[in-house]
């Protein structure tokens, strides 16, 4: 006879226990996202403006500079760390290694606290204070 | 068995074999990661040892060819990555066939026509006059 249940799905984001594992491969696909999007549109503006001459270089320095483009820059900074950093586990974890629960969160929470760490030392390079 | 006499998908390539490059995609996918890795630290090592941010600065430096070339490497490694995510991620989420064809072919014009806008204002820079 046939069912009318629903055929059961696999478990999605409203049924999983929250965890550092889960947290990360989120925010990697997030973040890749966000810089496939933004962070190339902003380089390619970020070039043509230099290119342009230096009207258009004053134009572009003026926006990003805005506050709300800080803001904007500095995620997308964190978003390159959060990335990169998750995407070297993910280099790893292709090999077969780092798969033991204990190691397994432990790097997960690493690459958080890495990119957290790596946007402030940017930042804190890029407005000159590290000179 | 006998080969090619079977229904169902699975049975008609059985034994066949595997078609030798089923992993190319994804060898690929991590070889231009790698690449990227490698290009992203340069330029953000550069930027942080650039001694300003003025336009004169940038022009300097993007018009030396130990600026030019890997900027341009990296205009491309990040561009291909960008649409190999962005791909993946589609097909997760977009699960009608004609619409995801139609957003595959939509991202790769989008992917090819930015990296060659962003290679086209390099060289420019490149080639161009020195700022003055």
């Amino acid at each position: 006879m046939p069912s009318t249940h629903p055929r059961p799905l696999s478990p999605h984001l409203t049924i999983w226990r929250w965890g550092p594992g889960m947290l990360v491969s989120i925010l990697h696909r997030v973040t890749g996202g966000a810089l496939a999007v933004a962070g190339l549109a902003v380089l390619a503006w970020w070039l043509i403006a230099i290119s342009g001459g230096d009207e258009s270089y004053a134009k572009f320095v003026e926006v990003a500079t805005h506050p709300v483009s800080l803001i904007v820059l500095a995620g997308l900074t964190w978003a390159f760390w959060q990335h990169t950093f998750s995407g070297l586990r993910h280099l790893v974890l292709d090999t077969g290694a780092g798969y033991e629960l204990r190691t397994n969160r432990f790097w997960a929470v690493m690459t958080v606290a890495g990119s957290l760490f790596a946007t402030a030392l940017t930042w804190f390079f890029l407005m000159g204070v590290g000179r | 068995m006998s080969v090619g006499k079977s229904a169902t998908p699975l049975g008609k390539v059985r034994g066949l074999g595997s078609a030798q490059h089923g992993g190319h995609h994804w060898l690929e996918e991590r070889a231009i990661s790698v690449a990227l890795l490698l290009l992203s630290m340069w330029l953000i090592f550069s930027l942080v040892m650039l001694p300003a941010y003025d336009r004169e600065t940038m022009v300097e430096w993007l018009r030396s060819p130990w600026g030019a070339v890997p900027m341009a490497l990296f205009v491309i490694t990040a561009f291909k990555h960008g649409l190999d995510g962005l791909k993946v991620a589609v097909d997760d989420y977009v699960h009608d066939e004609g619409n995801r064809l139609a957003v595959h072919i939509f991202l790769r014009m989008a992917a090819v026509a930015g990296a060659a806008v962003s290679l086209f204002a390099l060289a420019k820079i490149a080639f161009g006059a020195p700022a003055a």
